[in-house]
């Protein structure tokens, strides 16, 4: 079970202090998939951040099956085993494909280099690849699930696994992640794509930095869909009221 | 009779577990003390200079070794080595000096390697230096090199200091002629309070020349570098000048590319960047279980690999 429990997160910006996480309350089952959802700025990759000790909370605690990891840092998190793949992988001069699989490989048990094989990258033509500006941006994201999946880690967060990556690997990624669930996993995507929605247990959606819906897939989402077409007619009607004198 | 000492200075500089496997020459303390010529590499001592003349033959393909030592302080040391590569030939040259400075006083050593890659031949080059020692005494290293790369051969460099050299002043000059390629590695990394400065001039001569000049260096502590890479193309060549520099610390680094043109013709860019090693990396690698130390330490190896 992994738990957040009354995490709250405040940075402060300009002499300003802006609240980001505001009391939010998960408990996620070990063999449950759950898809966290919600418009831009929410506080989705901000809460994946401090799940995996990227932030530190300004308030609450975190637990790893009992245990309170919330004083732990990155590494002893990872080493405990949570993952995270970031939304957007930074790239390194000089080091290859096979370092970041073999730093993987180091505090997992073990999975081989197939992992390149399993998101359809053929380790030989890979492996030795450096990881710069020499690869595209669906090629780092497909190398990150790669990696992920190397680590093979009890808690999986993958923060936007579909952003920048071409349709043909949307498919097979999809495929990836929901084939390396495991049973004893707890795997979280943050996402906004509906067929990543419709593959896992559970629905999260965040607004304003709260989670403000949840449940199992078939109940949410099509609340979330109406929501979603309301907020869209709200805004669309506001946007006729302040153009309203304006010369079309 | 080489000591424990030299044998590891050795292994640091030039890859060295026991004898060389072609010709060679180890100098130890300003004089030469190991020689082997094979047939179509000789090794000769110069007449009028300290130094030696490497003379390959046409054809010939092999490697030579001609490393140096210094395991004394207060001992300035001059060399000049030519080296010829004859038409055709295909060498893997290993230099290199690993200074080992037991005292307070000084230990120096100042090189100067004039290379001629004649027509057709094959050039791999490699050039590392290292120092350590309990005394107090720096440790500096002058390398200068001069290198021509005739019509349609190639050179490969590769120059190499990670740690332990506190003063370095090093000049390289190349001379690319029509159909010639030049490939130059510079891995650099200072810590301390050392210095390194790094002066490169590469002049394209003709038509189809190339040269890429790729200069990685990490500054810690409080040291200091300075890379002045100048491209100068005087015919239709092409070239590409990357310096890029991790800094830490209160380290200082000074980054000074400069291409030149003289022909209408001619594809000259340069790339610049000083910076340090970004936060996501440190996360990225920590995300995999290293701790903020390993995940530096990979950064930097991988930079500098």
């Amino acid at each position: 079970m992994f738990t957040l429990e009354d995490i709250s997160l405040i940075i402060e910006e300009s002499d300003q202090e802006i609240m980001i996480l505001h009391n939010i309350n998960l408990q996620l089952e070990a063999g449950k998939m759950y898809a966290l959802t919600g418009p831009n700025g929410s506080g989705k990759s901000s809460l994946a951040r401090v799940a995996m000790g990227i932030y530190k909370p300004t308030g609450g605690q975190v637990f790893l099956n009992g245990e309170d990891i919330t004083s732990l840092g990155i590494t002893e998190r990872a080493r405990r085993g949570i993952g995270y793949a970031f939304q957007q992988p930074p790239r390194f001069k000089g080091m290859q494909v096979k370092d970041m699989l073999e730093y993987a490989f180091k505090y997992s048990d073990g999975v081989n280099c197939q992992v390149l094989r399993q998101i359809g990258l053929c380790p030989e033509d890979y492996l030795e690849r450096a990881l710069d500006s020499s690869l595209s941006g669906g090629e780092m994201k497909r190398i990150e699930i790669a990696t992920m999946l190397a680590q093979n880690p009890k808690v999986r967060i993958f923060d936007e696994p579909e952003a920048g990556i071409d349709l043909w690997s949307f498919e097979q990624l999809i495929n990836v992640i929901g084939e390396s669930h495991r049973d004893n996993a707890t795997t979280m995507v943050i996402s906004h794509q509906e067929k990543i929605l419709n593959m896992v247990d559970e629905i999260i959606l965040m607004e304003g930095g709260t989670v403000s819906m949840r449940g199992d897939r078939d109940t949410i989402w099509p609340q979330i869909k109406e929501s979603a077409r309301c907020s869209c007619r709200r805004s669309c009607q506001m946007e006729e009221e302040i153009y309203a004198d304006c010369p079309r | 009779m080489l000591t424990a000492l030299d044998k590891k200075l050795l292994e640091e500089v030039a890859d060295l577990h026991g004898q060389p496997p072609g010709a060679y020459n180890i100098r130890k303390d300003g004089e030469g003390i190991q020689r082997r010529s094979l047939e179509g590499i000789e090794i000769k001592t110069k007449a009028d200079q300290p130094g030696i003349d490497v003379i390959v033959a046409a054809g010939k393909e092999g490697s030579v070794h001609i490393p140096v030592i210094l395991t004394e302080t207060d001992l300035s040391d001059l060399v000049f080595n030519t080296i010829d590569i004859g038409e055709g030939a295909d060498i893997k040259l290993v230099a290199g000096c690993g200074i080992h400075n037991p005292g307070s006083k000084n230990a120096q050593h100042d090189g100067v390697h004039e290379i001629i890659v004649r027509r057709g031949a094959r050039l791999h080059y490699s050039e590392k230096h290292f120092g350590e020692g309990e005394g107090g005494g720096k440790r500096v290293l002058n390398p200068k090199t001069v290198i021509v790369i005739e019509e349609d051969a190639y050179a490969e460099l590769e120059l190499i200091q990670i740690r332990g050299v506190d003063e370095t002043s090093r000049v390289t000059e190349v001379e690319v002629k029509a159909g010639g390629r030049l490939v130059m590695f510079e891995r650099l990394l200072t810590d301390g309070r050392q210095t390194a400065d790094s002066d490169v001039a590469v002049k394209l001569m003709g038509e189809q020349s190339t040269a890429r000049i790729i200069s990685r260096s990490v500054a810690q502590g409080h040291s200091r570098q300075v890379f002045t890479p100048r491209l100068m193309a005087y015919g239709p060549g092409r070239g590409h000048v990357e310096c890029d520099s991790i800094i830490m610390d209160h380290a200082a680094v000074r980054s000074v590319p400069e291409i030149w043109a003289e022909n209408s013709e001619a594809e000259l860019v340069h790339e610049a960047a000083i910076g340090k090693i970004a936060g996501e990396q440190l996360i990225k690698l920590m995300s995999l279980g290293l701790t903020e130390e390993e995940a530096e330490e990979a950064i930097i190896s991988g930079f500098l690999k």
